[in-house]
């Protein structure tokens, strides 16, 4: 699935044809640079690599400097790969920038979800609690309840849904529709929310 | 990091009179009814102005044949043919919700003096 990757910059409003409010998600989308091509032959399968942002020289490793090297690409601060590509499309040191995307297209967007911290059971399972406080029952408003029988079978089983951390996970929002692309800027705007907080990077897959 | 507002500003309408919560103002409404447009008028006092920028909103309320009537407004929505403001109110809120429980004379809001 080609793609590039973005940066989100947060969200607004806009007004669509019959003047209803479409609201929508401003990402910076690229521009990423192609710094490997990876071929079946060579790596064992197809993909190519794409840089995105920047990063100053004192701030690179030396192995991954050498990739850049290489060709005399300037140091971007994510790579990433993206695999079933048609890698004739692709040449060392392309630019692939916004207008990758036409206004229309549904695309595919992950990116990593705010972290929220150590969460009880109903915010991050969505449990309704054990009840009221009545009969004397005072601190059990938030509680998970049983976590299981007893005697048999004596344990807890895997994945029982408890209390932890949440958020920070990988997640992929599919059919956002481009409502808009400024290829000046770099911009598009896709209508809905995507995962992340503000200046996270993201990953835009046309489908 | 790039300003959003900035992003949506030819959306942002400016030639608008100013006004304000307790204001009496008529919002001039484009409807579409087949393939032709007409403007309709909605009078009646400002109660709630909320929001900033692009999603701007507003509430006009007017009480017609008894029956409270509110509507709200996306300030820089392009069905909004334009606004008039037609008498400024003295009131001390921002949010006049307080008008939804009083009908009649106690309903009414002072005039601004000049």
């Amino acid at each position: 699935m080609s793609g590039l990757l973005g940066k989100k910059i947060g969200m607004t409003s806009i007004f669509g044809n019959d003047g209803e409010i479409i609201p929508v998600t401003v990402i910076e989308a690229g521009p990423c640079r192609v710094v490997t091509i990876k071929t079946v032959k060579k790596d064992g399968y197809d993909a190519v690599q794409l840089g995105y942002g920047s990063r100053k020289e004192k701030n690179v490793t030396k192995p991954v400097a050498g990739q850049y090297k290489k060709n005399q690409l300037p140091y971007s601060s994510v790579l990433k790969e993206f695999r079933d590509v048609e890698l004739a499309d692709y040449k060392i040191g392309d630019e692939i920038k916004a207008d990758f995307f036409k206004e229309g297209d549904l695309i595919k967007i992950k990116g990593r979800s705010k972290g929220k911290g150590f969460q009880g059971v109903m915010k991050r399972h969505g449990f309704s609690g054990v009840g009221g406080t009545t009969h004397g029952q005072s601190d059990r408003l938030r509680a998970p309840g049983s976590i299981g029988s007893s005697s048999y079978p004596s344990r807890v089983f895997k994945g029982m849904r408890m209390a932890g951390r949440m958020g920070y996970d990988n997640i992929t929002v599919a059919n956002l529709k481009v409502v808009k692309v400024d290829a000046e800027q770099n911009l598009i705007m896709v209508k809905g929310a995507i995962p992340g907080p503000k200046s996270s990077i993201v990953e835009l897959l046309k489908k | 990091m790039l300003n959003i507002d900035e992003l949506v500003k030819d959306q942002i309408k400016t030639d608008y009179p100013r006004f304000s919560p307790g204001d009496h103002i008529k919002v001039q409404v484009r409807v579409i009814e087949g393939d032709k447009e007409r403007i309709q008028t909605f009078e009646g006092d400002v109660i709630s102005i909320r929001g900033a920028g692009a999603s701007k909103t507003f509430v006009v309320r007017k009480v017609a044949s008894g029956v409270g009537v509110e509507r709200i407004f996306p300030f820089n929505s392009p069905k909004i043919a334009g606004i008039e403001l037609v008498k400024e109110g003295d009131v001390r809120r921002a949010k006049l919700y307080y008008l939804r429980n009083l009908s009649g004379k106690a309903a009414r809001i002072k005039s601004k003096k000049p």
